[in-house]
């Protein structure tokens, strides 16, 4: 057992694949003797060598091109984008390269892929270096969406990431990276496409997704102090969706809250609020209330960011507004 | 700068065979523009006649487990890699005995098992990947060679421009290949170019030799093939081959081409890369008699996957939601 951080877990999580495997291989800006712009990389230069840990130019198309190329030909390479934001100029290869071949190839090539990359907001980096954008991700067909919210998610899902046969977005909170954890020794391998179910309550279940899992898990208890019992969920995977154990939860208290970092419009507890109303509406004892960011660019003042960035405060204020309208 | 032209050492045998992927490209080009006309090849279609010595020459150099990348016009690399007429027409025709069973259509010709690994229809995206698939040659210690062909049009895209630092910083094992006809879809391609040689005069902005072949001749093309993929093979790493050609019909579908000059198209249709051949291989020691067979048997090949095309029965619904994930799924949720 040992204290980890988030950043620490993505390179214990790397390292303990590319231990096992020697196709697996990190490619990005500054990951290598530099240890990553955001230290997710630290130490894996030093063991595995430069042409395991490879610095690439400031070329995002190059990098997940050379991702793509390289996993259809035997090789297992865990791409870095620096900021999710960056996508926008790569996003090709996400979207119309690596998501559509294996479909249109009639199942002829596969990607087993990792494109890990900084995510959200919190840090009052301004517009460009803060968005998140699980929500892009999310709608394409052909890719899997993983958001872990702790260091020990970080480690299993990094495994279960690297060894799944598809391509995997690997989006980590920013604004979690120095958060900490007891995470055991040894070997760690979770699995995609379940969601966990972290607190149980009678009242209202809070569908909650990366950085906004410790705020959901924060404002549960201030909200059981005023008589209002939440289940808590941290859904970890938006594809594979766990919608057994959302439905099921939601089901038992009659509320879904979704809180989401990401803006308002298409963000993933949109297509939740629309599973739910489809499927189990009769079980609903009121309205599905989303709480996210607002549909804005994030500013940069750490006055404006926190306003627009879902808090605990406004959870809180929310749910207990809604239990007793 | 290189400028090459012929000779091989290939023997009379080899280069009837060069002449007989020529010829066989030729007619099923021919045959799929027929049928698109006839409206059994659906959607669109983009050509290679005019240009088919590049992708005989290139595929003659490669080795069988060499990697192919190519454009939407990219029936001719596809073929030329051994790929049989019938499921490459059939695609086209969006059949079950097709390549991919329709799924992909005429730009997206994939057949792993051929080396040929995709044919990728947003402009430059396929230099990106193609640096990949020679990354992982490199590192997996095989010496295969990634092959990347691509229009001089994207050359002015950011990708290409990524690729190639990349490919010359790792000195990966690929050869790029710009495929000059001089004119993207209706624009020509030096009004919009900085320089007038759109991959040769870029060159050297990334450490590479500046290389022109003309790409009408299927021996020089060969021979500027062979040198590159040996380099590659031998870990001095990329090449940039600028193939000078033209295309014979339009930019796509039906497009007739009538925004070309009448005397630009008849000087380049007096340098068909097929007659020059045939000529070439007559003075060589060919006899008439030995080609037109070849003609004659690549015909009643095309005939042979026509009608194997027609017959192939169009996709199912069974198809629709299939591979999507390696499970062979496209569940996004339990
Ligand atoms: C990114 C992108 N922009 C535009 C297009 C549309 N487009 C298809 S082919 C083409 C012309 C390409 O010309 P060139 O590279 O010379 O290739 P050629 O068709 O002559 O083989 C264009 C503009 C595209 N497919 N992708
Ligand atoms: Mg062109």
């Amino acid at each position: 057992m040992a204290q980890l951080t988030f950043r620490e877990a993505i390179s214990r999580g790397i390292a303990q694949e590319m231990r096992r495997d020697e196709t697996v291989l990190a490619i990005g800006e500054d990951i290598g003797a530099a240890g990553g712009v955001f230290k997710g990389t630290v130490g894996l230069f030093e063991e595995f060598g430069p042409l395991r840990v490879r610095d690439t130019p400031i070329s995002e198309q190059a990098i997940l091109g050379a991702a793509m190329g390289a996993a259809m030909t035997g090789l297992k390479p865990i791409a870095e984008i620096m900021f999710s934001d960056f996508f926008a100029v790569c996003w090709d290869i996400v979207v119309n390269q690596i998501a559509k071949s294996r479909y249109m190839t009639n199942g002829q090539v596969s990607f087993p892929l990792v494109i890990r990359s900084g995510n959200g907001g919190g840090l009052r980096f301004g517009a460009q270096h803060s968005q998140s954008v699980e929500n892009w991700a999310m709608m394409v067909p052909g890719l899997k969406v993983v958001v872990p919210s702790n260091a020990l998610d970080v480690v299993g899902l990094m495994a279960a990431a690297v060894r799944d046969p598809d391509p995997v977005i690997f989006l980590e909170a920013k604004c979690l990276y120095s958060s900490k954890m007891e995470v055991p020794d040894g070997d760690i391998v979770d699995s995609l496409g379940r969601a966990k179910v972290l607190r149980s309550g009678g009242d209202a279940t809070l569908v909650a997704l990366g950085a906004m899992v410790p705020k959901a898990l924060k404002a549960a208890e201030e909200l059981a102090g005023v008589g209002i019992d939440c289940t808590v969920i941290d859904v970890r995977s938006l594809v594979p969706l766990d919608t057994v154990t959302i439905l099921r939860e939601v089901t038992a208290t009659g509320r879904l809250f979704t809180v989401e970092e990401n803006p308002r419009l298409c963000g993933w507890g949109g297509e939740l609020s629309s599973i739910v109303s489809e499927e189990i509406f009769y079980d609903l004892d009121g309205p599905v209330v989303r709480i996210t960011t607002p549909h804005i660019p994030l500013p940069a003042a750490d006055a404006l960011e926190d306003m627009a960035i879902p808090s605990v405060e406004r959870i809180v204020a929310t749910v207990s507004t809604s239990m007793n309208a | 700068m290189t400028t090459t032209t012929s000779h091989t050492g290939l023997d009379l045998e080899a280069k009837l065979e060069l002449y007989r992927v020529q010829v066989a490209l030729r007619q099923f080009e021919t045959r799929a523009y027929d049928l698109f006309l006839e409206n059994y090849v659906k959607g669109t279609s983009h050509l290679s006649l005019g240009q088919e010595a590049i992708a005989a020459g290139f595929a003659a150099a490669m080795r069988p487990d060499d990697y192919t990348f190519a454009t939407y016009r990219g029936h001719a690399h596809t073929l030329a890699r051994g790929v049989p007429m019938t499921p490459v027409l059939a695609e086209l025709m969006g059949r079950t005995n097709g390549l991919m069973a329709g799924k992909g259509g005429s730009m997206h010709l994939t057949s792993v098992e051929h080396g040929v690994l995709g044919s990728y229809a947003v402009i430059g995206a396929h230099l990106p990947i193609a640096c990949g698939a020679a990354w992982s040659a490199q590192y997996r210690g095989t010496e295969q060679v990634a092959v990347c062909f691509f229009g001089d049009g994207s050359t002015n895209i950011g990708a290409f421009h990524e690729a190639l630092n990349l490919a010359a910083i790792w000195k990966l094992p690929v050869v790029f290949v710009c495929e000059n006809n001089l004119w993207m879809e209706y624009t020509r391609t030096t009004e919009i170019t900085a320089v007038p040689n759109p991959a040769a005069d870029r060159a050297s902005a990334y450490g590479l030799e500046s290389i022109i072949v003309d790409g009408n001749d299927v021996d020089a093309v060969y021979e500027v093939a062979t040198t590159a993929m040996a380099r590659a093979r031998a870990g001095g790493g990329p090449s940039m081959i600028e193939a000078l050609t033209y295309r014979h019909g339009g930019h796509s579908r039906a497009d007739p081409g009538k925004y070309r000059p009448e005397a630009e198209v008849a000087e380049w249709l007096a340098r068909d890369p097929i007659p020059m051949y045939h000529a070439r291989l007559l003075a060589e020691g060919a006899t008439e008699a030995q080609l037109v067979e070849i003609e004659h048997s690549v015909a009643a090949e095309v005939e042979v996957a026509t009608e194997e095309a027609k017959a192939g029965p169009t996709p199912g619904a069974d198809l629709l939601m299939k591979d999507v994930w390696a499970d062979g799924g496209s569940a996004w949720r339990n």
